[in-house]
């Protein structure tokens, strides 16, 4: 392979706005989707274990559908297929918006929202069962029991595959460049149209995710650590 | 408002052409899924095995490997072999190949992970037993340490091929014409997206679902 290599590309010309203006997207897109993601994993995660069946059926449909289905087909679905049903005034206030980033957003929260769920599920079934028998017996209602007892100690039990699952997100909201938003991918793209020099484009979206994802591991691995319950899990302590 | 014509119509198109991949198209979601899983495997038992391995020139690039794919988004992988195939080769490939090669080496960074976790939850004593018996140690891998790995391995396999399946919905990017392509195809024609995307959507969680349940039945079996 004889390729002659031009990085200066990266910096001349608009490519360096490109590629921090499609970070900061990526980073956006994918935090709000993370808010999205955890407040429906935790909520329906929480619903698949509860002694209530028609509360477990609706949070087992929407984890089951949401996360056998590719994030693609959502991607599509949530910015061509809703749109055009929802009334005039939002949808308008919608495409003056930025439509693609708030289905982007919408896409990728619901979707790992599913996937956060059954992280979520997961760290409650590793609770004790006596758990929530002495939350009740102390007199806590259900809902108190879950949200004073059983939540706050599975969040912490799920701290380590929870991060696994946000890197995931990370990198799957390259998939929103399918329905143009402006996000790191979207922007690697663009700099490759204007200057065709992919390979240098490629390499500095490629190294931009790298750091993202091993910055947010070593991070995660010290949270972990501390967080971890002494006695609970074996590991941290 | 809900038009199932639309469907109706264009039934035979989305999962003949789309997931199948029979007509004019070069195309077909499961075309492309199920050698990516089979060749993905595979080439994910050798890296889980040298990740194992105890030269350090051999483990360290399979670590390195597995580190850096797990590390980037599948998009981005995709991109790479679209554009770095011409360089090498001096010529351009189908879409076919390019996808099935990106599915391929991303893929088998997380067969990979999925083989080394089976291998160690073999317990030590089956290979010293292998050992002491006179097994080589390819052989004693072959016959006592494989065998019991992939029992292990199942849940976690089943649930990867789920994810690679669903992946193969992104070869559409590259302009691959599988089930999600083909119902852009046909949205472009007809524009109704609500009932396309739900169709496919639908389309896909019956396929995913009813591995998921097979692998189920058949885990109960194993165990």
């Amino acid at each position: 392979m004889r390729y002659a290599f031009h990085w200066e590309v990266l910096w001349s010309g608009q490519s360096g706005r490109w590629l921090l203006q499609g970070l900061a997207t990526t980073v956006e897109l994918s935090a709000l989707g993370w808010v999205l993601a955890a407040a429906l994993g935790i909520v329906s995660g929480a619903m698949r274990t509860v002694p209530w069946r028609p509360l477990r059926a609706l949070a087992t449909v929407y984890v089951e559908f949401f996360r056998n289905v590719p994030l693609l087909v959502w991607m599509f679905f949530w910015y061509f297929g809703v749109p055009p049903l929802l009334p005039e005034a939002i949808r308008e206030w919608l495409f003056r918006h930025g439509a693609e980033f708030w289905a982007g957003t919408f896409a990728l929260g619901v979707y790992h929202g599913a996937r956060m769920s059954e992280v979520i599920r997961g760290g409650i079934q590793a609770i004790p069962r006596t758990q929530f028998e002495a939350a009740v017996a102390m007199g806590l209602t259900t809902f108190q029991a879950y949200r004073l007892v059983i939540v706050p100690i599975a969040l912490r039990l799920s701290i380590p595959p929870a991060t696994n699952e946000s890197l995931n997100l990370l990198k799957n909201s390259s998939v929103a460049l399918t329905i143009s938003v402006a996000e790191l991918t979207f922007q690697t793209r663009q700099i490759e149209a204007y200057t065709a020099r992919a390979l240098e484009a490629l390499t500095a979206g490629t190294v931009i995710y790298l750091v993202l994802c091993v910055g947010i591991a070593a991070i995660m691995a010290r949270v972990e650590h501390r967080f971890a319950i002494p006695g609970l899990i074996a590991r941290g302590g | 408002m809900f038009d199932l014509s639309v469907i109706v119509n264009n039934f035979a198109f989305l999962v003949v052409q789309g997931l199948l991949g029979f007509g004019g198209f070069s195309g077909g979601t499961l075309r492309l899924a199920i050698p990516a899983i089979v060749l993905g495997f595979f080439l994910g038992i050798f890296i889980g095995i040298a990740r194992l391995a105890r030269s350090w020139w051999i483990s360290l690039p399979a670590t390195l490997y597995v580190e850096f794919f797990r590390g980037v988004p599948l998009v981005m992988v995709i991109f790479w072999i679209w554009f770095i195939i011409p360089q090498l080769l001096r010529f351009p490939i189908p879409e076919y190949g390019v996808a099935l090669t990106a599915f391929v080496i991303f893929e088998a960074a997380y067969f990979g992970e999925i083989v080394r976790a089976g291998i160690q939850s073999v317990p030590r004593g089956q290979v010293e037993a292998a050992t002491a018996l006179g097994l080589t140690r390819p052989q004693s891998m072959r016959f006592v340490v494989l065998p019991q790995a992939i029992r292990n391995m199942v849940p976690s396999l089943v649930t990867q091929m789920i994810v690679l399946f669903k992946d193969t919905s992104l070869a559409s990017i590259i302009g691959y014409v599988d089930l999600t392509k083909a119902a852009q195809i046909v949205n472009n024609r007809e524009i109704r997206p609500f009932e396309l995307y739900l169709f496919i959507a639908v389309v896909y969680f019956v396929c995913t679902y009813s591995m998921s349940r097979i692998a189920a039945r058949f885990e109960h079996r194993l165990a």
